[in-house]
C-alpha cells in the first residue's frame, strides 16, 4: 500500500473504519438512551496523534459537577444531566430550543489510553479531555535487516 | 471566499457580513425564552467564547448578540473525527415596546448568556393641549 503523508500507517489501524462502523451500529442501538434523545449527543471532536488523543465537546450551561467522565481502555464515556427548564406558575415560555435532560454518550477511541495521565479542563461551555497512549501500546519501530 | 447557508442539525449557519478577515462561519446560538414576573429571559448558548469576546448591541429596538470564538486545534493533532464545527455566534430579536432599554442585564456563565429585559412602568398617557386657532 503506497504509504502517503495523508494517512501514514504508523498509528492507522487498517481495521478502524470497520470497527468504527461497529461501534457506530452498536450505538445506534444499544446507546442508553432517553426518548426523544439521540445516542449521538454531545457531538464530539476527536483529534489523534501518535501519543494521545484529545477530544472537545460542547456542553453549554453545565457545571463540571454536572459532568461524569469514565475512561478504560479504548471507551470513553461522557454522562450528564443538564438542570430542568425553569417551571412554575407564573413562568411563560416563548421560546424552548436549548437541550434539557440527561445523555450518556460512548466514544470508541483508535487506541487504548493511560487513565492516569489524562487532562480534562472545562472552560466557557466546552469539555477538552487530553489523553495519553501508553508507553508499551505504542508502535515500535522495527529494525530491518539487510542479508 | 464562497458565501453559502446551509443548515447543520438544528443550527442554522449565517454567512459573514462583509468582514472579509474573518474567516470563521457564524452560527446562530440556540436559546430558551421565556418571561416570568413581567421580566423577560433570554439563555442563549455559545460555547467557546470568552466573556470579553461577548458582544451584546441593542440599537433602536433591534436586540444583537455576538459571540467570537478562537478556533482550537492543538498542534501536531490530525482530526479523527469532527461531528460539530466551531465559529461565531450571532443573532438578533426586536424587542417590544413595553421593554425598558436602560435596564437591560446581562451576564455570561460557562458558555451560557443570560439576559434580563425587564419591562418598563405602564406609560401614562400624555394629555395634548389643543390650541383654538
Amino acid at each position: 500500500m503506497l504509504q502517503t503523508t495523508f494517512s501514514p500507517m504508523s498509528f492507522v489501524d487498517p481495521f478502524a473504519d470497520m470497527r468504527r462502523m461497529q461501534s457506530t451500529m452498536n450505538q445506534i442501538f444499544e446507546g442508553a438512551r432517553l426518548p426523544g434523545q439521540s445516542a449521538t449527543y454531545p457531538p464530539v471532536n476527536i483529534w489523534a496523534a501518535e501519543g494521545g488523543i484529545v477530544m472537545t465537546t460542547e456542553l453549554a450551561g453545565l457545571t463540571e459537577q454536572d459532568i461524569e467522565l469514565t475512561v478504560k481502555d479504548k471507551m470513553l464515556s461522557i454522562r450528564g444531566t443538564y438542570p430542568e427548564p425553569q417551571s412554575g406558575d407564573n413562568i411563560v415560555w416563548h421560546r424552548h430550543e436549548r437541550v434539557d435532560g440527561a445523555f450518556l454518550r460512548s466514544v470508541e477511541l483508535p487506541f487504548r489510553v493511560n487513565p492516569d495521565l489524562i487532562n480534562a479542563r472545562f472552560e466557557n461551555g466546552v469539555l477538552t479531555v487530553e489523553m495519553q497512549r501508553p508507553e508499551d501500546d505504542k508502535p515500535k519501530r522495527v529494525q530491518i535487516k539487510s542479508s | 471566499m464562497a458565501q453559502e447557508i446551509t443548515a447543520q442539525d438544528t443550527r442554522d449557519v449565517t454567512t459573514n457580513n462583509g468582514d472579509a478577515n474573518r474567516r470563521a462561519m457564524a452560527f446562530t446560538p440556540i436559546v430558551d425564552i421565556f418571561e416570568r414576573d413581567g421580566t423577560t429571559v433570554i439563555m442563549a448558548d455559545m460555547p467557546g467564547v470568552s466573556p470579553e469576546d461577548v458582544d451584546v448591541t441593542l440599537e433602536h429596538r433591534v436586540l444583537t448578540l455576538h459571540g467570537k470564538v478562537k478556533p482550537y486545534a492543538p498542534e501536531g493533532y490530525r482530526a479523527l473525527t469532527s461531528e460539530y464545527r466551531v465559529g461565531d455566534y450571532i443573532r438578533s430579536f426586536t424587542l417590544s415596546d413595553e421593554i425598558d432599554q436602560a435596564k437591560i442585564n446581562a451576564e455570561f456563565k460557562n458558555g451560557v448568556l443570560r439576559l434580563e429585559l425587564p419591562r418598563s412602568p405602564e406609560a401614562k398617557p400624555q394629555k395634548i393641549s389643543v390650541k383654538a386657532g
